[in-house]
């Protein structure tokens, strides 16, 4: 064995020295010179096999709308307007099939499911863990969260089958590369705004050890699919009414696009900030084709964007929610020492969280939705019921009630002490908090580093909180 | 009379598409590897879907598929193993996604690689063609996106470039599923052998360059008998990659060659 291996051994010694003086002899230039072969070889191929006719050629039209949606001057305006279309779309079209989802799910089939629970002689407890707690926090995602979903999905499928997102990548470009990040990390964060675990894996196409963990550490300020929502809720409820009633579509969606590029600029700005701290290096270079426009398949984009993004982030809430639902029955509902356990957290949480423009009802919110953003409103909803003391709607304290509409949902909100400035603040604070549980699964799994999931999952929460602290004291001071 | 009828027959595409049966993920004692390779963006994961009915996330975007997928087909009556690799540019260069196809189309030893380019852009496409062909030898080449070609007025002669290239040509427009039917019938002829490629090999390399391609490749061939691609590791060596140096430095190339023939025979 031993001597077949030194003999091998001196085989490769053989061939590697060989290469070195072959490579000495043939120059410096081989390289080169074999890629200029394979160059003249494809278009001498290519020339012989293809031919174009020139005057139908339709491509000039794709080179002016490539010189448009890519310029300087009016590539970010056209990128602001279509999202900010898109969105408006989306909140004008939702309200209505989401109030009739509502009225159906919680109005209708809540009292019956409970009637017929309590006359099958089950205990109450029971009967609230499961219809109280665990099915109306499911109906609550359904009605609050399809209608959006289904309208916003395939709006933005469209645009990706289209071709457009590369372009935005293209002018992201140029920023990222100025924050000294890798430009890729354009298409991460893209991903970021459907998933930020999918934006997360997908950085795994940035060669470069050092501009990948940045890309992984800031997608979580790509507004997810999980967020969405609670953006297009709150800017409706608190943004919408500060004009006049035939505007509040428009500022409702300026708001959530405001928001969403907040979250484009706080990537850039930490991306700078740690690559001229902890991970230093310079940009490397890469290139990006921009791909064909392509009519889009408007009935596949449906199928697709409906099975795989809107029945799947739809499931996963459900999946979150449905536990969710009963751990906020429990904390509502078992006393010690006369107190609710959410009523004593709340407390206990109230004093730090005004102090940020929050209350202590969003925090506790937050804790209790750390395995899916998507949660977040309906358990907000039912603890502020609780604690203002709200009787005529829902069935009594933690109960997640019923809403006809966005404008009792407002209601319920004002009367819970709500203000302009914590329909402000949780707009902030739910683009930057800490990624939800599978976020940092996955960024546990691609980087293999506690550290670093640490860093990530800390670094938004802990820039939220200064954020929020800023405005409130803004707002103090001047309103 | 009644003979043309059959061939004709055979030859229909919903005769053939009919022995198409997708497997999804069960790679289950499979006959034949094949490989998708091919240029970022050019419908290859779309024809991954297509034949093996997984639903590999697929977009108008380069770079999807990071890693590599692998998923599994039967037709006549053999069982496929197909694998999507990343989408490259080029063989040349050592970033990861390009690594994982290089490694696969030269180590991985598919049985037969099929290499996905966008029709309306032969020309740049091809550079990585001759550089796949280089490696292998059984390989069909898929025109895809041919209906966008068409809308641009772009018509390819594809007799003329199969006869070139030494490989069969298909055009088709997997979005729309065009073309997938003959795409098969090639593989399965490539796979079983009834289709013996002729590869397009660049020639016109000086006589010092030849003779020092000559005498590595021979060198590499005593020490490593089974290496298929003994000429292509010896340009790369010439090239100076580093690594492919350390590759064969550390002996990986022993290695890969081996463990990959055993699992080969195990598969059989």
């Amino acid at each position: 064995m031993n001597v077949e291996k030194k003999y091998m051994n001196e085989k490769i010694e053989d061939i590697l020295a060989f290469a070195e003086t072959a490579r000495w002899k043939l120059g410096e230039n081989f390289h080169d010179h074999i890629v200029e072969s394979i160059f003249s070889h494809a278009n001498k191929i290519s020339k012989e096999v293809v031919t174009v006719d020139k005057e139908q050629d339709r491509s000039g039209w794709e080179l002016s709308l490539d010189k448009i949606v890519t310029s300087r001057i009016l590539g970010f305006p056209i990128m602001f307007i279509l999202l900010a279309g898109v969105f408006w779309l989306t909140i004008e079209g939702a309200n209505y099939p989401s109030s009739m989802l509502a009225s159906l799910l919680l109005d209708k089939l809540h009292p019956i499911l409970r009637e017929f629970s309590v006359s099958m002689g089950t205990p109450n407890f029971i009967t609230g863990l499961f219809i109280d707690g665990a099915y109306l926090a499911m109906a609550w995602v359904v009605s609050v969260m399809l209608p959006p979903m289904a309208i916003f999905f395939p709006l933005f499928t469209l645009l990706e089958d289209f071709g457009y997102l590369p372009r935005v990548a293209f002018n992201m470009d140029r920023l990222f590369q100025k924050a000294g990040a890798h430009g890729k990390q354009a298409l991460t964060m893209s991903m970021g705004f459907g998933c930020n675990a999918a934006g997360v894996i997908a950085a795994r196409i940035i060669d470069s050890p050092r501009e990948r963990l940045i890309a992984i550490i800031t997608n979580n300020f790509s507004l997810c699919n999980g967020r969405w929502p609670t953006q297009i809720l709150i800017a409706s409820i608190f943004i919408g009414s500060l004009v006049p009633s035939y505007l509040a579509g428009l500022a409702s969606a300026a708001a959530v696009v405001s928001i969403a590029l907040l979250g484009i600029f706080l990537s850039l700005i930490s991306s700078w900030a740690l690559s001229k701290t902890v991970l230093k290096g310079e940009a490397s270079a890469f290139s990006l084709e921009l791909p064909p426009y392509r009519p889009p398949r408007i009935l596949q984009t449906l199928y697709t964007s409906l099975i795989d993004r809107t029945i799947f982030v739809l499931w996963r809430a459900i999946v979150f929610a449905v536990p969710a639902g009963m751990v906020i029955w429990l904390v509502a509902n078992v006393s010690i020492g006369g107190e609710s356990i959410a009523e004593f957290l709340i407390q206990f949480f109230d004093p730090f969280a005004l102090f940020i423009g929050l209350n202590g009802v969003i925090l506790l919110a937050y804790i209790i939705a750390i395995p899916a953003n998507e949660i977040v409103i309906p358990t907000i909803l039912m603890l502020t019921v609780m604690v203002a003391g709200i009787t005529d709607v829902g069935q009594g304290s933690g109960v997640m009630f019923e809403l006809e509409s966005i404008s009792e949902t407002g209601t319920i909100l004002k009367a819970g002490g709500w203000t302009v400035l914590t329909g402000i603040n949780i707009m902030l604070f739910s683009l930057i908090h800490n990624p939800c549980s599978t976020t940092i699964y996955t960024i546990y799994k691609e980087t293999g580093s506690v550290k670093w999931t640490v860093f990530a999952s800390i670094l938004p929460v802990a820039l939220g909180i200064i954020v929020c602290f800023l405005v409130a004291q803004f707002w103090f001071i001047f309103a | 009379m009644a003979r043309k009828l059959e061939n004709d027959c055979e030859n229909c595409p919903i005769h053939n598409i009919d022995h198409l049966t997708k497997l999804g993920v069960d790679m289950e004692g499979y006959n034949f590897i094949v490989a998708l390779a091919g240029n970022p963006n050019t419908g290859k994961s779309t024809i991954f879907n297509n034949l093996t009915g997984l639903r590999q996330y697929t977009g108008n975007w380069p770079g999807k598929t990071v890693s590599r997928a692998e998923g599994g087909f039967e037709y006549s009556s053999n069982k496929y193993k197909l694998v999507d690799l990343p989408g490259t540019y080029s063989l040349l260069s050592t970033s990861t996604d390009e690594e994982v196809a290089r490694n696969f189309i030269l180590f991985g030893q598919p049985d037969v690689t099929v290499i996905v380019v966008d029709s309306t852009k032969l020309e740049r496409n091809l550079n990585l063609v001759l550089q796949i062909l280089e490696i292998t030898d059984r390989a069909v080449l898929c025109l895809n996106l041919i209906d966008e070609a068409e809308r641009k007025k772009i018509t390819i002669d594809e007799r003329a470039l199969s006869k070139k290239l030494g490989i069969p040509v298909v055009p088709t427009a997997a979005r729309s599923r065009k073309g997938i039917d003959n795409l098969l019938k090639y593989i399965h002829e490539v796979a079983s052998g009834e289709y013996v490629c002729k590869p397009y090999r660049i020639k016109g390399y000086t006589k010092k360059i030849k003779s020092s391609i000559y005498e590595l490749t021979n060198k590499i061939k005593i020490a490593y008998p089974t290496l298929p691609n003994a000429r292509w590791v010896a340009l790369r060596l010439l090239e100076g990659d580093q690594k492919m140096i350390d590759s064969v430095k550390n002996g990986d190339i022993g290695k890969v060659v081996s463990t990959q023939k055993t699992k080969m025979s195990e598969a059989i």
